[in-house]
């Protein structure tokens, strides 16, 4: 295990190494193909060396807990509104989550929706690549279009690239206050139409998510408004009338602690749904429409839908290539055994040339294929 | 400027080129004659110009595959272009291009209201994707000035941004979909639909790679629904210092504006003769506008009101009705044309932290008068995002030059000020010479080695973006 404590030891370890890498953040997860080589772990490059409230930016070393710089925003009233999944529940692993290892897996919550993914937050990241060169890209302002964007390409490149070493996020105020409409009772095609209603209504939803089997056994539409009080009520009650045809509304709105409404939309984010059962878990992404054709695909799988359909989590019996019931989009395997996972292969299978592109990117920023060898393809 | 030499190998080879470019499109659509192809000499930084070879325009993407193909075969340097708008070079051909134009390629493909977005050709204009959703609802948020004009191939190319970005984002987070062409003439299709990318993010590395990668014929663009309404605020200052310390305070309290606009006095002055909008009379005014039901606003304006009376303004102005809205915003949306009928300028686009806003100003007017050129600032505050509008006349000797070196000093102010060259308009040709002063060599070879994959022989925009001394060896290669 590689335990480097700054970038310049980071660099040296990565020149130094003697064969393959897998680069870990927390560590928290094994999802990938299973990467053959020496551990190296970011955990050594922590904190947060730069926040500015006022200009919405914060700069922190690859390896800080999430938590900590979730932890950090919260007392200044903001927050990473592209809202980060924890996913030890789901993948049934301990540890701590870390700010690189979340922008490594362009990992985006409920709220991508309306406020983008992770990689729409990342305004600069520093990183070292196959060679142990230190790289940067981007900077710490909100617009930037010098040169070509290496942010973007880092984010979701999951280690194979380059190894960060920081990033810089542009943050947003926290909402005062969340309002959740609950529709109950909808079948996924109407749940789809109604969760598009809401999103293309002008009240700027900013979560929209179906489980066909909620907490109580039925199923259950969530779509969320987040803002100043007053503009939520306000919101709230608007878009209840503009979803009447989907049938009575509930309205849960907690101004004061929104922890019950949290607590539901932390329940989505993280899959919880799918937490510590026997199946495998695939992760579709999918034009929003398509939704209700997957899922009658997939059978009897267990779903759990977000982003107003266009993220589908699905359980499927163990071994089951659920790739198949795709007609648009991509398909992740998010857990199954590594039989399954080395057959099917963990990440849709890219198109040519693309498929060619990404091989020769990872020959220039790595050329001897030691950074997380064959965990994209 | 420099611009590399032109391969004499190719200048005699140009009757070839066009007969098999003539044969692979209908020949109206190769321009060879030098009248003809007058009209794509420059962009809009009209300072430079030069005439290409020949001009070509492309009505479908196997087209286009088929003039990237032949351009590849031939050796041939390309230099897409959309609608010519650049502001920074972008699309500047040198005598031995081919200029790929696709303002042919204008269609809507398909308007998708269930996945929100909407599927176009690349040349078609800016403001008339909005056109195409807005009876429904629905609009196409990043709005760059030139939204007439430009096409969403050139925004691509550029990551084009707008006044409204601070709240919805730039191109590239409004982009869900591309189709391209690389040089050899393969089609790549990115992305969809669909709200993420399996693998890596082509979709965020082409966009701003400035006709680098390959040459973008189709686009899946987001569309939003249209907020109930939008409200502008205008608010006056007795000092630059205090306008640039008020946005931070509006930032910092949780409101989050769609557009926070600065104008300067200078700005302020020439509009003013132009457009009579009636602009107090001050050193800075910031227009701030807000969205959603009448309630939402006047609750928003009241926050921003506050926090602007505790910088006692010189004049504090809420749109009471869209004519009042309309006149505040007059004087913004006219100040280039306002300020190109003064004089001839360069707009520059270095962008900082916000914080820095009252230093690098207070630093620009020194620079200004060390120079002996006047300076202009008319910017997006709310991302720091600067457009200093440096005033010169290009009739007298020397000029251009020294407005040249005054915007380069200005652009290193951005980068030690903790920002960068260029916010939304590019590196070009313009700011290509300055990138050593944002970034390291290992930063810029990272750079190029993209380059490298998609575009082997350097032949797609080779002269843009890099400084020339990093790229000559692999220009030479070609
Ligand atoms: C294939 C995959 C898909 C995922 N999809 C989602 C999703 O859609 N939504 C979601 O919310 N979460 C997703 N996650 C989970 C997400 O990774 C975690 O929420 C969080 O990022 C884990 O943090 P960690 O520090 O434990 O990272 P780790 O589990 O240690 O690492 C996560 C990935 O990032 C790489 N990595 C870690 N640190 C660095 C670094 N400094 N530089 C470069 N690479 C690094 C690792 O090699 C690994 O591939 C996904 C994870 C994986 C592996
Ligand atoms: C008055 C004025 C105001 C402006 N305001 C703004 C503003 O507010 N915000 C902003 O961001 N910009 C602004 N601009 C700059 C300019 O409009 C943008 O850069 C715009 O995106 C350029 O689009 P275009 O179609 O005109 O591109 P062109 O000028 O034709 O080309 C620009 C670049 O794109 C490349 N390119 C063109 N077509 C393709 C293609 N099909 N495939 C690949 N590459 C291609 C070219 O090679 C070139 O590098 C302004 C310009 C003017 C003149």
């Amino acid at each position: 295990m590689l335990t480097p404590s700054d970038e310049r030891e980071l660099a040296e370890a990565v020149a130094g190494a003697a064969g393959p890498l897998a680069v870990l953040g927390g560590g928290t997860r094994r999802v990938g193909h299973p990467v053959d080589g020496d551990d190296l772990t970011v955990a050594g490059l922590s904190g947060v060396t730069f926040y500015e409230p006022g200009a919405l930016t914060l700069v922190a070393r690859a390896g800080t807990p999430l938590a900590q710089v979730e932890a950090m925003l919260a007392s200044e009233g903001q927050m990473l509104a592209f809202e980060p999944m924890d996913h030890r529940k789901l993948l049934g692993t301990s540890g701590e989550p870390t700010i690189g290892g979340t922008v490594a897996a362009n990992a985006s919550g409920p709220r991508r929706v309306r406020a983008g993914a992770c990689r729409d937050f990342l305004l600069g990241v520093r990183f070292v690549d196959g060679c142990g060169r230190i790289i940067k890209n981007g900077g710490r302002v909100m617009k930037n279009v010098t040169g070509y964007d290496l942010v973007r390409l880092m984010a979701g490149s999951r280690g194979t690239l380059g190894v960060l070493s920081e990033v810089c996020l542009k943050v947003l105020p926290r909402p005062e206050s969340t309002g959740v409409l609950l529709l109950v009772g909808l079948d996924v095609e109407v749940a789809v139409r109604a969760m598009s209603a809401a999103l293309n209504s002008p009240y700027e939803v900013s979560g929209a998510a179906h489980v066909p089997v909620g907490l109580d056994g039925d199923p259950v539409t969530m779509i969320r408004l987040e803002g100043f009080e007053a503009s939520v009520a306000y919101r709230v009650e608007r878009l209840k009338d503009h979803l009447a045809e989907f049938g009575p509304a509930g309205i849960e709105r907690r101004t004061e602690g929104p922890e019950s409404a949290k607590a539901g939309w932390a329940w989505i984010r993280d899959v919880e749904a799918h937490g510590g059962t026997g199946e495998d878990v695939w992760r579709f992404s999918i034009p929003p429409r398509d939704a209700p054709a997957l899922v009658e695909s997939l059978g009897d799988a267990s779903v759990v839908l977000d982003w107003g359909g266009g993220l589908v989590w699905a359980a499927v019996e163990q071994g089951r290539d659920a790739r198949r019931s795709l007609s648009s989009g991509h398909a992740t395997i998010m857990r199954a055994d590594d039989e399954t996972r080395n057959r099917l292969g963990v990440f849709q299978p890219e198109a040519e040339p693309l498929a060619s592109f990404a091989e020769g990117l990872r020959r220039k920023f790595d050329p001897e294929g030691i950074l997380n060898p064959g965990l994209m393809g | 400027m420099d611009m590399p030499a032109p391969s004499i190998d190719v200048l005699n080879r140009k009757s070839r080129i066009v007969e098999r470019l003539r044969n692979a499109l209908s020949a109206e659509h190769v321009k060879s004659d030098p009248v003809e192809t007058r009209a794509y000499e420059c962009d809009a930084l009209t300072a430079y110009a030069c005439q290409p070879l020949c001009v070509v325009l492309p009505g479908s993407t196997g087209e286009v595959g088929e003039v990237l193909r032949i351009c590849s075969e031939e050796r041939v340097p390309v230099v897409p272009r959309g609608s010519g708008t650049s502001l920074a070079g972008g699309a500047l051909p040198t005598s031995d291009c081919v200029v790929l134009g696709v303002s042919r390629m204008s269609r809507i493909l398909e308007v998708d209201y269930e996945n929100r977005c909407i599927r176009v050709e690349a040349g078609r204009t800016n403001l008339s994707v909005t056109g195409a959703v807005e009876e429904d609802g629905f609009f196409y948020a990043p709005d760059p000035s030139s939204q007439l004009a430009c096409a969403i191939a050139g925004n691509i190319a550029m990551n084009a941004g707008g006044a409204h970005c601070l709240k919805y984002g730039v191109t590239t987070n409004n982009l869900l979909g591309l189709t391209m062409v690389t040089m050899d003439g393969s089609v790549v299709e990115i992305g969809g639909a669909h709200m993420d990318a399996s693998g890596y993010d082509w979709l965020g590395l082409v966009c701003g790679s400035e006709g680098q990668l390959g040459v973008v014929t189709e686009a899946t663009l987001r569309i939003l629904p249209r907020p109930e309404g939008a409200r502008p605020m205008l608010i006056g200052f007795a000092s630059p210092e205090v306008a640039g310390a008020c946005v931070s305070d509006i930032i910092r309290a949780g409101v989050l504006p769609v557009a926070i606009e600065y104008m300067d006095r200078k700005v302020i002055e020439v509009v003013e003769s132009f457009s009579q909008a009636g602009y107090p009379d001050c050193e800075a005014l910031l227009i701030v506008e807000v969205e959603g039901s009448p309630a939402e606003i006047d609750d928003q304006l009241g926050v921003i009101g506050n926090i602007a009376r505790g910088h006692d303004p010189v004049e504090l102005r809420e749109a009471g009705d869209a004519d009042e809205a309309a006149r505040i915003w007059l004087g913004r949306k006219s100040a280039f044309g306002a300020m190109g009928k003064l004089n001839d300028y360069i707009c520059l686009d270095g962008t900082i932290p916000v914080s820095e806003l009252p230093r690098v100003l207070q630093r620009i007017g020194a620079l200004s008068r060390q120079y002996g050129l006047d300076v202009g600032n008319v910017f997006h505050a709310g991302d720091g995002n600067m457009h200093p509008l440096i005033l010169f006349n290009a009739n007298s000797s020397g000029e251009l030059e020294t407005c040249e070196a005054l915007g380069a000093e200005i652009l290193k102010l951005c980068v030690e000020a903790g920002g960068c060259l260029t916010g939304e308009h590019g590196v070009g040709i313009e700011k290509r010479d300055l990138m050593h002063v944002q970034f390291d060599p290992v930063d810029l070879e990272a750079q190029m080695n993209v380059k490298d994959v998609l575009d082997p022989a350097w032949l797609l925009n080779p002269a843009k973006v890099f400084p020339l001394s990093e790229t000559a060896t692999r220009r030479a290669a070609a």
